[in-house]
């Protein structure tokens, strides 16, 4: 119970690599704030299996991307658990399409959820962080942040930004006591990942040394250790959870 | 007043307990608080006085004389 008393934001909570990690930090003890635009039922679902690990859960309905909303849901955990010690920016998305097609406003959309909304969230959170001299932020990168990858370039320019905006912000705030780290996870199961065509499913697959698509509970295992207190030396990171593939 | 409330806070969030605070002392010439503190320091005089000072106005303070006066005036208008 590594997590006991502690409360943690996780952003795009309710599905996939979010709901992973949410219930692994329940499972360590952290009361757990789920965050997405999901129908009531699946967040419904997913803090009722929360509930069930022993832990407080509740959802919040809230678009990352939109500032005032971000604000409000901050300040509502805020006022009710009386601080933040760990936030995941993990909401994401994918307008996928090549460059030559792709159109502006899936471009925009795309960076205004994964990467403006990692801004937004961080720099709402932050300030309790720093004034209780403690924190654990990890932020959901990919590994196409880090090589790139045809028909992605809105996606993967988004995650490589959060990889820069990790080491910017662990510089700013490690002497406040707040650590920030990133996770770049490769070719995971989730319903994201489900949609891509066969072909560049297996063109993946020819890619990763381990041999196999990943789980979403072993980045979960990866961004839990980013939270605990073993990795008190690690910030600014982007740790690659992808079995070899961005080597 | 609030000069004085904002030595406290400058004191207890710097840990200055023996410096020489004056109106006309400066926070990053005079006490060598660098930025991420200042901006700290002016966090916690948000959070006392329950107001928001906007980064065009932190630039124009010289000295912390400028902050209780506009602290005085945003308080009192």
């Amino acid at each position: 119970m590594s997590l006991k008393g502690k409360s943690a934001l996780v952003t795009g909570g309710a599905r996939g690599i979010g709901k992973a990690i949410a219930l692994k930090l329940a499972l360590n003890g952290a009361d757990i704030i789920v965050n997405d635009v999901a129908d009531i039922e699946t967040m419904k679902n997913t803090v009722d299996e929360i509930k069930k690990l022993g832990v407080g859960c509740e959802a919040l309905k809230a678009d990352v991307s939109n500032e005032s909303e971000v604000k409000d849901m901050v300040s509502y955990i805020l006022e009710k658990y009386g601080k933040i010690d760990i936030l995941i920016n993990n909401a994401g998305i994918t307008r996928d399409g090549l460059l030559v097609k792709m159109k502006e406003s899936d471009w925009q959309l795309v960076m205004d959820v994964n990467l403006k909304g990692v801004f937004l969230c961080t720099k709402s959170v932050i300030r309790s962080m720093m004034s209780k001299r403690s924190g654990c932020i990890v932020n959901i990168s990919s590994v196409v942040g880090i090589t790139g990858n045809p028909g992605q370039a809105n996606y993967s320019a988004s995650k490589a930004g959060i990889i820069g905006f990790t080491k910017s912000a662990a510089k700013e705030v490690g002497s406040k006591g707040v650590r920030i780290n990133a996770v770049a996870p490769g070719f995971i199961y989730t319903d994201m990942t489900d949609s891509l065509p066969e072909a560049v499913k297996s063109k993946f697959l020819e890619n990763i040394p381990l041999g196999r698509y990943g789980e979403a509970e072993e980045v979960a295992d990866v961004v839990l250790f980013l939270c605990e207190e073993r990795s008190r030396y690690i910030t600014g990171q982007t740790i690659p959870v992808d079995g070899g593939l961005a080597l | 007043m609030y000069f004085e409330k904002i030595t406290e806070i400058i004191r207890d969030q710097l840990g200055l307990e023996d410096a020489k605070i004056e109106r006309e002392t400066s926070l990053m010439k005079d006490l060598e608080v660098d930025s991420l503190d200042a901006v700290e320091v002016i966090m916690k005089i948000e959070d006392e006085f329950d107001i928001e000072i906007p980064d065009e106005d932190i630039n124009a303070f010289k000295n912390l004389g400028d902050i209780a006066d506009y602290v005085k005036n945003k308080k009192e208008g």
